[in-house]
């Protein structure tokens, strides 16, 4: 779908969250739809190979 | 005992870990326990507390960012009982390990899950943010990025690709934003109203946005676009499809920029795309010179309670009122300087938010003052060592060195209060100046997190017959969690002096310096 930034700002947004779950949980609560993200560190923690990887795939 | 588990290869967010030690330290024959990743200040920090057996600890000394680190300290029995089964401790609670099981593993997937999602948050480890925000904008996502320490380069070319596709990078190093009535990060429970913010500073948001609800107004959107947003580096990308995106909003009569001081180029642009802007701008450049072309639609100002001013005065409403003129505060503080002893000189101040550590420096700078600071802002001097205190030293306790692998200062008072105390073992120390942050994703007693630190400091300087002072302001809504009005009544109670803004707060910790330098030199 089109997210242009300012018609965002007429609409109420829904997020996907990476990373610190609390975030999650206090849009949740405040009434905000929200996608958590199962997240770990990408090849073993090593950005580098992740980048190498990235670029192959 | 004290005993160290290490877990290799496991990411939890410092948030979470945070509340697993503190589920940990409340079982019975626990003293204290720890759960981090092994970071190198983590590690180094476990260490000076005597875990990993002086670095002979083998499994420890090879745990690198990746791993998890438990430490407890307690009886054997106790700490036996965790270690057995330290899993069980991990399981995120309120989410069944099933459910767990069944969240998207990527933004990709995520996104392919609920086609309508338009805002990514990401707050992962700085090295592995830019890699995921690169997915959300490819998925056609706006995103808040929280992580800090991510390349510039990085930061350039996530920003340059979100314009081309119409949307916006806020961040990295975003700490607040306020979209449609969401509120992202650390935010306050602000009503919506006229005024609209642009700002690349976090804390300088929440003030801001803090004040004009106790004011009687409120924001209609408060656009986070990160520290480095307005360098010549990045040259104001955000900055400016924000301010586009505002003058557009039809909810928006007021904008406000609350920014540190930009590049030269780019404060430029800024000035002149404020001023021909269609709506009244407020342009408050913490710590700057005001920009003197000071056109028909721009106010400028460089203090956030100036700036909350001439916001409401640009929406047609009445300035606060109750504000301390600088007599009062003078007067205020040389009651308290009479009963400091002479060896009492300097100020120290211990800040969560990094704006307020900025604009306190600033309102020093002012009245011709210097200190010492791990941030320093232009003709204020560099800390040689950002963990000790010397003279006059105002710490940005936000900084990445104290962030890395544990939560933010506003979440986490752990090393803030440990900082407090030694700044309390100071014979020289007369005044200190707090901040504390309320709001979602905070702590949920930020002044009660700190109090046990702030009794024991008074009470280690009156062993020494020294009356130890402390000024503070605390940063929130009624509307937030914690009960503004509580935590200022608990300050109070412990005989802290509480201001309504960081501005006063820092006005007062002034006049208290000046009165100090002013005996000094007649000694």
């Amino acid at each position: 779908m089109d997210n242009n930034f300012k018609d965002l700002l007429a609409r109420k947004p829904t997020f996907v969250n990476v990373g610190v779950t609390t975030f999650c949980d206090s849009l949740a609560a405040a009434g905000y739809e929200v996608v958590q993200v199962n997240w770990s560190p990408p090849a073993g923690g090593d950005p580098e190979i992740a980048a190498l990887l990235d670029d192959l795939l | 005992m004290k005993r160290i588990i290490v877990s290799r290869n496991r990411y939890f967010d410092s948030v979470f870990l945070m509340q697993v030690a503190q589920r940990m330290s409340a079982q019975p024959g626990i003293r204290d326990a720890s759960a981090l990743l092994a970071t190198q200040a983590n590690k180094k920090v476990l260490t000076e507390l005597g875990y990993g057996d002086a670095g002979r600890d083998a499994q420890f000394a090879a745990a690198g960012s990746n791993d998890l680190v438990i430490a407890l300290d307690g009886e054997e029995a106790a700490i036996g009982a965790i270690a057995v089964d330290p899993d069980s401790w991990l399981l995120h609670s309120g989410v069944a390990q099933s459910e767990q099981a069944h969240e998207p593993r990527s933004i990709r997937e995520a996104v392919a899950a609920r086609p309508d999602a338009s805002i990514a948050l990401i707050s992962v480890p700085g090295q592995h943010a830019a890699r995921e925000a690169r997915s959300a904008v490819e998925q056609g996502l706006n995103v808040f990025v929280f992580s800090s320490n991510v390349a510039l380069a990085d930061e350039l070319s996530l920003k340059n690709m979100a314009r081309d596709k119409g949307l916006i990078v806020m961040g990295p190093d975003c700490g607040t934003a306020y979209i449609a009535g969401a509120g992202l990060g650390f935010a306050n429970a602000v009503r919506r109203g006229p005024i609209g913010i642009v700002g690349s500073s976090g804390t300088g948001m929440q003030e801001f946005s803090s004040l004009v609800h106790r004011a009687g107004s409120g924001i209609s959107h408060g656009i986070g676009v990160g520290s480095r947003d307005l360098s010549d580096d990045i040259g104001g990308v955000s900055t400016f499809t924000a301010l586009d995106a505002l003058e557009a909003d039809a909810q928006t009569r007021v904008i406000a920029v609350i920014a540190k001081p930009p590049g030269k180029d780019t404060q430029a642009k800024l000035v002149e795309r404020c001023a021909r802007s269609g709506k009244a701008v407020v342009l408050c450049l913490l710590g700057a010179d005001s920009p003197q072309a000071r056109q028909e639609s721009l106010r400028a100002a460089t203090l956030i309670d100036d700036a909350v001013d001439l916001a409401l005065e640009a929406a047609g409403l009445p300035a606060v009122a109750n504000r301390d003129g600088a007599e009062v505060l003078r007067h205020k503080a040389a009651v308290a300087v009479a009963g400091m002893r002479p060896e009492q000189r300097h100020v120290r101040g211990l800040f969560a938010g990094g704006s307020l550590c900025y604009q306190t420096q600033a309102i020093f700078r002012d009245a011709g003052l210097t200190i010492n600071s791990n941030a320093p802002i232009a003709g204020m001097k560099m800390l040689a060592d950002p963990r000790k205190s010397v003279a006059t030293t105002f710490v940005d306790m936000g900084a990445e060195i104290f962030v890395m692998g544990r939560p933010h200062p506003m979440i986490d008072a752990t090393l803030r209060s440990r900082r407090l105390r030694d700044e309390a073992a100071d014979p020289t120390v007369a005044l200190v100046i707090l901040d504390f942050v309320l709001g979602a994703n905070a702590s949920r007693d930020p002044v009660g997190d700190m109090l046990p630190a702030i009794r024991d400091a008074m009470q280690a300087a009156q062993h020494r017959g020294h009356r130890l002072d402390f000024v503070a302001s605390v940063c929130g809504t009624d509307g937030d969690g914690q009960g503004l009005a509580a935590e200022m009544r608990a300050l109070t109670d412990a005989g802290v002096r509480v201001f309504a803004s960081n501005a006063q707060a820092a006005a007062f910790a002034r006049e208290v310096a000046l009165l100090l330098a002013a005996r000094n030199a007649e000694r």
